[in-house]
């Protein structure tokens, strides 16, 4: 029990110096941040990150120099999306997770809320618990890239809060998903 | 007199607590071939104007939904006796029926009802049950499904389950997009809704006490995942479980003293079960993997839950006594790579599961005793099945036209029936125990 929890924890930060190849997770400035959020740009355009970014542009409406305001920032995704069954973060969604993971090390009076969602197929409970497995995998980067317990809570709602209400492949795709919902936003 | 594919759709209006009048339409959508063959004769009324409620097409329409009676069409009947003295048998043999009600309504001065109905063996010429029992307004529909209770009962020889309720989830949008989520209770034939809670975030997962006085279920209303357990008669509600993490899928055990249910404060799903009493949790399961969905054995001895420790949900049963889990859990089911959310029949040989097949989500069952597997449903959102207490048929939610209804099928898989309200999703339904 004890050492295949420890196998888990081995997995996780496998996973994370994985992610560091791509995303770095140096303390940055804010010049080197503007050169990644072009890159995470151009990645999820050749990704799933097409639909992801009409989220993110509601999100960032009214521009004032905020870098969690900016558009073009990493930091306007926050939404992730999963295969079925999965709680598997793709390499382009890591890298942006990291960028939210450096904001928050960096600014420790802001917190957020992992929102952890599943499509409306198999059972609720289980489902519940899949968003949950599924929020806790984009906190456990945001915890080992620096950002304190304290900064980062999760919740799950299962199936229960859809935001496509079709019942078709493209609607489980959307709903499939973890929120970072920054609070005051 | 085999009644295949049978369509009937009987519109029944029900009042409930509700401002919302909702109406419930009844369908069943397969009967079962070979179902007995049944007249409920129309009950003689004595009194003036109308009788206040139709009892004998109560009787009949629940006999229907059992799969087990086909009741004959009022308008086939050639006589129709108010009394077993009336009854003429070779009519009723000439239309190849096997029983007949008949029965009489009379209004007492004092305002009550005195209700008299017989149950006649066509082919032996005699009569099998007769009562007569004193009623009032509201409660007439409650003793016409008495009387399908004792008819089923004395034919069958298996306890009816007519004069019992069901628990359900409903969601209705209203015109802002705002969803509003409903925990409600209603006769087992969807009359007398009536809503126990109602909140703007989502609720889930009623579960019955043992006496069918109280419910414990699952609230978002705080803003995070939450167990209560209410009252269903007074509304009277209370707190049980609101660690960190999720607090979810409550269950009550069979004496009615502890509750299983989810919790992942460890870090991951685990199932816990609580005393009452004195709020006290004991952990049952330690596994880095989900553990959810428990649900109790009847002798209160054991759970089944959903597990996918084993790479994929499957059912897992464990031993337990006071102090907790007394045995490794053992995988039991095999069949294909998705069982989930186990409900367990009242005499502890079955247990029924969501199995997903060919991308599709059905509702199966298993026998406990030789592991025999049969899949019930052919539809592809099918969940949450619900053991009726004679352990004859199971309810479940299912999705038909975009909306989520619910439906019924009987433990053989043969006879079928659908309950749908008319706007809004109907979800997650519990049977209650006998009263």
């Amino acid at each position: 029990m004890a050492s295949s929890f420890k196998y888990l924890l081995i997995a996780t930060l496998v996973v994370t110096l994985t992610a560091c190849k791509f995303g770095p997770v140096k303390k940055r400035t804010d010049a080197d941040t503007a050169d990644e959020a072009q890159t995470a740009m151009a990645e999820g355009e050749q990704g799933a990150g097409a639909e992801d970014q009409r989220y993110g542009a509601d999100m960032g409406a009214g521009f004032t120099g905020q870098e969690l305001d900016d558009p073009n920032s990493p930091l306007s995704k926050r939404v992730f999306y999963f295969d079925l069954d999965s709680s598997q973060l793709s390499v382009e969604d890591r890298d942006v997770i990291a960028a939210h993971a450096n904001y928050l090390s960096m600014n420790q009076n802001v917190s957020v809320v992992l929102e952890g969602h599943a499509d409306e197929r198999g059972t609720r409970e289980y489902n519940i618990a899949l968003g949950e497995r599924r929020a806790k995998a984009v906190l456990q980067l945001l915890l080992v890239q620096g950002v304190s317990n304290a900064q980062a809570q999760v919740i799950s709602f299962g199936e229960e809060r859809p935001v496509a209400l079709d019942h078709d492949a493209s609607a489980w795709r959307l709903n499939r998903r973890v929120e970072i919902l920054y609070s005051g936003y | 007199m085999q009644i295949n594919k049978l369509i009937i759709i009987l519109f029944l209006f029900f009042q409930g607590l509700s401002s919302a009048q909702a109406v419930l339409k009844i369908e069943i959508t397969q009967g079962m071939e070979g179902a007995t063959p049944i007249a409920i004769v129309p009950f003689d009324w004595v009194g003036s104007g109308l009788p206040p409620e139709n009892i004998n097409q109560i009787i009949a329409a629940d006999l229907q939904r059992s799969g087990f009676f086909s009741p004959l069409p009022e308008q086939d009947m050639i006589s129709r006796p108010g009394e077993a003295s009336q009854v003429m048998f070779a009519d009723w043999r000439a239309l190849n029926v096997d029983y007949v009600v008949v029965g009489r309504m009379l209004s007492q001065p004092d305002g009550t009802f005195q209700i008299q109905f017989q149950l006649m063996d066509v082919h032996k010429g005699k009569q099998m049950a007769g009562y007569s029992i004193r009623s009032r307004q509201p409660e007439l529909r409650t003793t016409a499904h008495q009387i399908s209770d004792i008819i089923y009962k004395t034919v069958t020889d298996v306890d009816g389950a007519f004069d019992t309720h069901i628990a359900y989830i409903t969601v209705t949008q209203n015109r802002k997009s705002e969803r509003l989520y409903r925990l409600a209770i209603a006769d087992a034939d969807g009359h007398n809704e009536q809503i126990v809670f109602e909140s703007s975030k989502p609720l889930m997962s009623p579960s019955w006490s043992p006496d069918g006085k109280q419910l414990a279920y699952v609230s978002f209303t705080s803003g995070r995942q939450e167990v209560y357990v209410q009252n269903v008669i007074t509304r009277e509600s209370r707190l049980v479980s609101s660690s960190k993490g999720l607090n979810g899928a409550p269950v009550w055990s069979p004496d009615g003293k502890q509750l299983a249910l989810t919790l992942s404060k460890d870090g991951n799903p685990e199932i816990y079960v609580v005393n009452l009493s004195n709020n006290k949790f004991t952990r049952i399961t330690r596994h880095y993997a989900i553990d959810t969905e428990a649900t109790w054995m009847p002798d209160g001895k054991g759970l089944i839950f959903t597990s996918d420790r084993g790479g994929s949900p499957q059912l897992y049963q464990v031993e337990l006594n006071r102090q907790g889990a007394v045995s490794r859990p053992k995988r039991i089911t095999f069949d294909g790579n998705y069982n989930a959310r186990a409900s367990v029949s009242p005499d502890g040989k079955r247990v029924a599961m969501v199995h997903r097949e060919n991308g599709r989500f059905t509702i199966a069952v298993q026998s406990l005793v030789n592991g025999r597997f049969q899949v019930l449903t052919t539809s592809r959102l099918d969940e949450s099945p619900s053991f009726s207490p004679n352990g004859s048929m199971i309810i479940y939610a299912t999705e038909d036209n975009y909306n989520g209804v619910l439906a019924a099928v009987s433990v053989d898989g043969r006879a079928h029936q659908r309950l749908s309200l008319q706007s809004g999703d109907v979800r997650e339904p519990a049977w209650s125990p006998f009263k």
